[in-house]
């Protein structure tokens, strides 16, 4: 059921976090199971200068959750079409851009805007892209607001024990806009000891040009009607609080207005005063507070003689309504209880380690969410279980099958490449199998190998940036660097590397699409016409490849892409497939009964110093 | 941060290094302003700008106040050694104008004009775009003739261009409509570009191609900084006139303008028997207003805040400053310090309040001999630990000190501050 225009927040509402604050997050998911909310408020957070750091570890009661950390709006947009909030933390300097992009989402229906400081002109061109998209901004210059037992923005309502003293996890009957936000907790406390509490409270900021304004926040408190009466706090400065006069007098705010505008004072100051807030200063009589809190008067707002009445008036106003009848009752709830992070007693302490691939702790192992039954008893096959593990997700047939191709093509490579020949010399020790697999292993990097990644990384940046095979050679030999997956010790153009030609031979025929082996084949006709052997490689082939079949997938862009393979996953397929290899090589020698290996003197070049070289340097001691 | 003002002298200096931009060169404005203070003699400027001894001046006080004429501290159509001489009478006199009495510093020296005709043309912004405000009738009295000014509305995504200036344009002689129109368009898109918030000439007058403008009132948006810091230059953000800040307030000032939090302090009357120390912008305003709204005003020493979770040092600097302020003359009736502040949404209590009991406990001596009552009302993060610290300094010090939470109105302490105070007298 869609929201009425006049509720921005409700208990379902849920929003995205722009900018790394987990302490923000963690105090609306605190508020939120307080509030007995069902679900956290937050959906998403966005990161756009972080790392790749995937999700934001918080706590929902006791239970520790993540929440889904993206690098761009789109993404989190995208992922969250539900969330129609996006409070936005960006600082002064990126608020403006960053809030034009929010506002031009079209699921988005609210914008919060945090930062103090972001220009007049800025900001008033925010308001008109709102005006034009339909859109409610909250702020700039602000903590927020929040809607007790439902919802609130950010850092609002401040530390639990505030919101437990405020009642801020049920709603009460008080609608309630101030200019401040520092006030805002102030507020909600003093209505909340003088009438039944707060039903919704928001503080616009204290800029000249709010992104909404008061009368505007009285307006939907007019139309809701769990709303009986209304608080202003308003300020010396600007003509915000006269748009309140006329809507008293045109009858288009009816319930209770209980007013205050602050900054009576300023007729006492020597020269014109800027208070703490942008907006605060008063250019002309009708802009200080004395003039606006005796025409809110005059209007019929209920307006104290000084904000030290401000409670008693209020609770005289709430009172009457209650004697008669028009506001009832609330039963009084009982706010969840929540345990508190520095309480080493409770239970919320946050974890070190987190799975995300694997769970042995209910009736069955689970591979990614897939019971270990169904893995079995569906028939997955060798692919598929890598495809769970690695990629977290039942990649289709094809490219399970092309990690069994690789694994099978990498398997081994005869008993004198590096990994085969350490772990032949470390069977003939005498070590036992781990010890034999794990020195081939560790010879698996740049050179041997451990080029996967980098050529997919290689490759892909230089179609992607657009580069002909030309310049990309010439960029590569001008940084002087070898093009990884290019070049072979043995194989050439006349004897060419057959495994190649399989992969090769796969890649034509299953993909409908091969873009970057294609860019491969035409670098080496490049690379071969200077020396014959530099060929594209077997590493460089699959890391080629494997790029070629993620993007045909359609389930990963492009950014998903390179991090699969910064984080190694494509060397994996070497280690792997050749771990085949290397236990094989270790068995063969137990069963020959290997002897120790020595290195045989004459294929060793000794070129020692002189002694007397290697002495002069320390004199006597 | 707000809209503030800037001297006529940055102002015009600005428009000069930019008109040919925004006019496409077809609005010039040669920009001829010195600025005489004590430090810079017309003297010492007259060797880079040669007109100020070649061409007939005008000299007036350029510190934010407009009504010069009025004040008698108008000189025109004088020659070098003329201004020289009234420069040198009125340099660092004190003068009074309107409610601020204070010192005579900054000179704005140009070319005199000669007006054939008194033009007014004013940018100002409202929400939904920035005014545009013409009249013929330009010169001293335009508030009163304010019946004479035209003004159109530039949607604020609307360009100059497609907006409809001939209600304006109209009003001048048919011939000038075209230089009129390029020298409206050229002011308008800088006022806007460089994010001032107000920009009024006062007289002005132009022929074809040429700008003359003769008073000018300007405010920058200073939240701009980080966009236009180079258009605007070095542009200086005077105080108001009268306003000279105070060695604690500099200090404070400066405390302020190096830390990420807000730390402000106005010192209103120095033998004011109420002080206060409030945390948070839209509290402290109220508690001063409290003060007002209970009588005792003129009592009012000082408005001031602190927030946006200041370390413990700063806090400490902020209240030392205050408390060494309210300790330099006695008052025979005693003085009261309301350490005050609403329910913090971030803000550390306990770790400001530490700052504070540093300064209680270097002052403690004074604040006794003074006979100063102290009234705490603070709520917020960690307020528990805040107000309990506070509460056992007070009395291991053996100082008078009332302290509240966030159970109590937040002004009530005012009150009850007030009336001891005035029982005692």
């Amino acid at each position: 059921m869609a929201k009425p225009d006049y509720v921005l927040f409700d208990k379902k509402t849920t929003a995205i976090v722009f900018g790394n604050q987990q302490a923000a997050v963690q105090r609306m998911l605190d508020f939120d199971y307080l509030a007995g909310r069902a679900e956290p408020s937050v959906a998403a957070v966005i990161n756009p200068s972080g790392g790749r750091r995937e999700y934001m570890k918080v706590f929902f009661g006791s239970q520790e959750i993540m929440i889904p950390v993206y690098n761009t709006l789109e993404a989190a947009v995208e992922e969250h079409p539900d969330a129609d909030v996006v409070i936005n933390f960006a600082s002064f300097r990126s608020a403006y851009n960053v809030s034009r992009d929010v506002l031009m989402c079209p699921t988005i229906k609210t914008l919060a805007i945090i930062a103090e400081g972001v220009p007049e002109r800025q900001t008033r061109e925010l308001i008109a892209v709102a005006q034009q998209q339909g859109k409610w901004i909250i702020g700039p210059a602000t903590v927020g607001g929040f809607v007790p037992g439902a919802f609130k923005i950010g850092n609002a309502g401040g530390a639990l024990s505030n919101l437990i003293m405020s009642k801020l996890y049920r709603p009460g009957s008080v609608g309630f806009v101030s200019k401040s936000g520092g006030m805002l907790n102030e507020m909600a406390n003093m209505i909340s000891l003088n009438s039944d509490g707060v039903y919704e409270g928001m503080a616009i900021g204290g800029d000249k040009y709010p992104g909404s304004t008061l009368v505007e926040h009285l307006l939907r408190y007019e139309a809701n009607p769990e709303i009986k009466l209304m608080v202003v706090l308003g300020e010396v400065g600007g003509r915000d609080e006269y748009e309140i006069v006329d809507a008293l007098k045109a009858g288009k705010v009816t319930k209770p207005v209980i007013a205050w505008v602050t900054g009576t004072s300023a007729k006492i100051f020597p020269t014109a005063v800027q208070f703490g807030h942008a907006g605060a200063m008063a250019r002309g009589a009708a802009e200080t507070a004395d003039a606006k809190n005796a025409a809110l008067k005059e209007a019929g707002a209920f307006v104290p003689s000084s904000y030290d009445d401000f409670g008693d008036l209020i609770r005289r106003v709430y009172e009457d309504l209650k004697a008669n009848g028009k506001i009832e009752e609330r039963a009084e709830v009982e706010p969840r209880a929540i345990p508190v992070d520095y309480d080493p007693k409770s239970m919320r302490r946050p974890t070190n380690i987190v799975s995300t691939i694997s769970d042995d702790r209910g009736e069955e192992l689970v591979y990614a969410g897939v019971p270990i039954s169904k893995v079995i008893r569906e028939g997955f096959s060798v692919g598929d279980v890598i495809s769970l593990l690695w990629f977290k997700r039942r990649l289709p047939k094809y490219v399970t099958d092309f990690l069994e191709l690789a694994l099978r093509i990498t398997a081994d490579h005869g008993p004198c490449v590096s990994a085969a020949h350490n772990a032949i010399v470390t069977a003939s020790a005498g070590k036992d199998l781990t010890a034999a697999v794990a020195s081939g292993v560790l010879t698996i990097g740049p050179r041997f190998g451990g080029a996967i990644d980098d050529a997919a990384r290689y490759f892909k940046d230089a179609l992607e940036r657009g580069l002909t095979a030309r310049r990309f050679v010439d960029e590569m030999k001008a940084k002087n660097i070898n093009i990884p997956g290019i070049g072979h010790r043995v194989k050439s153009v006349q004897n060419p590397d057959m495994r190649v030609k399989l992969l090769e031979e796969w890649a034509f025929t299953n993909l409908p699409k091969h873009e970057l082996l294609d860019f491969a084949l035409e670098v080496e006709q490049i690379t071969t016409a200077k020396r014959n052997n530099l060929i594209l490689n077997v590493d460089g082939c699959v890391g080629i490849v494997f790029v070629d079949i993620l993007r045909s997938t359609g389930i990963y862009s492009e950014e998903e892409i390179d991090e699969i393979i910064s984080i190694g996953t494509l060397n994996g397929i070497f280690v792997l497939g050749r771990t085949i290899g290397m236990i094989g090589h270790y068995l063969d020698q137990k069963r020959l009964h290997s002897r120790l290996y020595r290195h045989p003197w004459d294929d060793v070049l000794y070129m020692l110093p002189k002694e007397d070289e290697v002495l002069k340097y320390r004199g006597s001691d | 941060m707000a809209q503030r003002g800037i001297r006529e002298y940055d102002a015009k200096r600005i428009l000069a290094r930019h008109i040919e931009r925004f006019s496409s060169g077809t609005v010039s404005y040669q920009g001829k302003v010195a600025l005489v203070t004590p430090e810079q003699s017309i003297e010492a400027l007259s060797k880079e700008l040669p007109w100020l001894k070649t061409e007939k001046l005008t000299v007036k006080p350029d510190q934010l106040f407009g009504k010069r004429g009025k004040h008698g501290l108008l000189l025109v159509e004088v020659d070098y050694d003329e201004a020289k001489r009234w420069l040198a009478e009125k340099m660092n006199t004190e003068v009074t104008i309107g409610n601020s009495r204070g010192k005579l510093t900054h000179f704005l020296v140009q070319p005199f004009i000669e007006l054939a005709k008194e033009y007014y043309l004013a940018f100002a912004g409202h929400r939904d775009g920035d005014y545009i405000h013409f009249s013929t009738a330009g010169g001293m009295d335009i508030e009163a003739n304010w019946d004479k000014v035209t003004t159109v509305s530039v949607p604020i995504d609307a360009t100059i261009e497609n907006v409809e200036l001939t209600p304006i344009l109209e009003l001048v002689r048919a011939e000038d409509r075209d230089a009129l129109k390029n020298v409206v368009t050229a002011l308008f898109r800088f006022y806007r570009e460089l994010h001032f918030g107000f920009l009024e000439y006062n007289p002005f007058t132009f022929t074809d191609g040429e700008f003359l403008p003769v008073d000018t009132v300007a405010r920058l948006d200073d939240t701009a900084q980080f966009l236009c810091s180079e258009d605007w230059g070095d542009v200086e953000f005077p105080v108001p006139f009268g306003r000279e800040l105070r060695a604690e307030e500099q200090y404070i000032k400066q405390l302020d303008e190096k830390s990420g939090s807000s730390l402000k302090l106005t010192i209103l009357n120095p033998q004011g028997r109420v002080w206060t120390m409030v945390a948070g912008g839209g509290a402290s305003v109220i508690y001063a207003d409290t003060v007002v709204d209970l009588g005792l005003g003129k009592e009012l020493a000082n408005y001031g805040e602190y927030s946006g979770n200041p370390t413990t040092d700063e806090t400490y600097a902020y209240a030392k400053t205050l408390l060494e302020l309210m300790t330099r003359e006695k008052a025979e009736t005693g003085k009261v310090l309301i350490i005050g502040g609403g329910i913090a949404n971030f803000t550390d209590v306990a770790k400001t309040f530490d700052g504070i009991i540093m300064a209680l406990e270097q002052y403690a001596a004074k604040l006794k001999e003074h006979g100063i009552k102290i009234y705490v009302r603070r709520g917020g993060p960690n307020y528990e630990a805040g107000l309990a610290k506070i509460r056992a300094a007070a009395e291991r010090l053996g100082l008078d000190m009332a302290v509240h939470g966030p159970d109590m109105h937040m002004t009530k302490v005012v009150r009850i501050a007030l009336t001891d105070l005035t029982e005692v007298a």
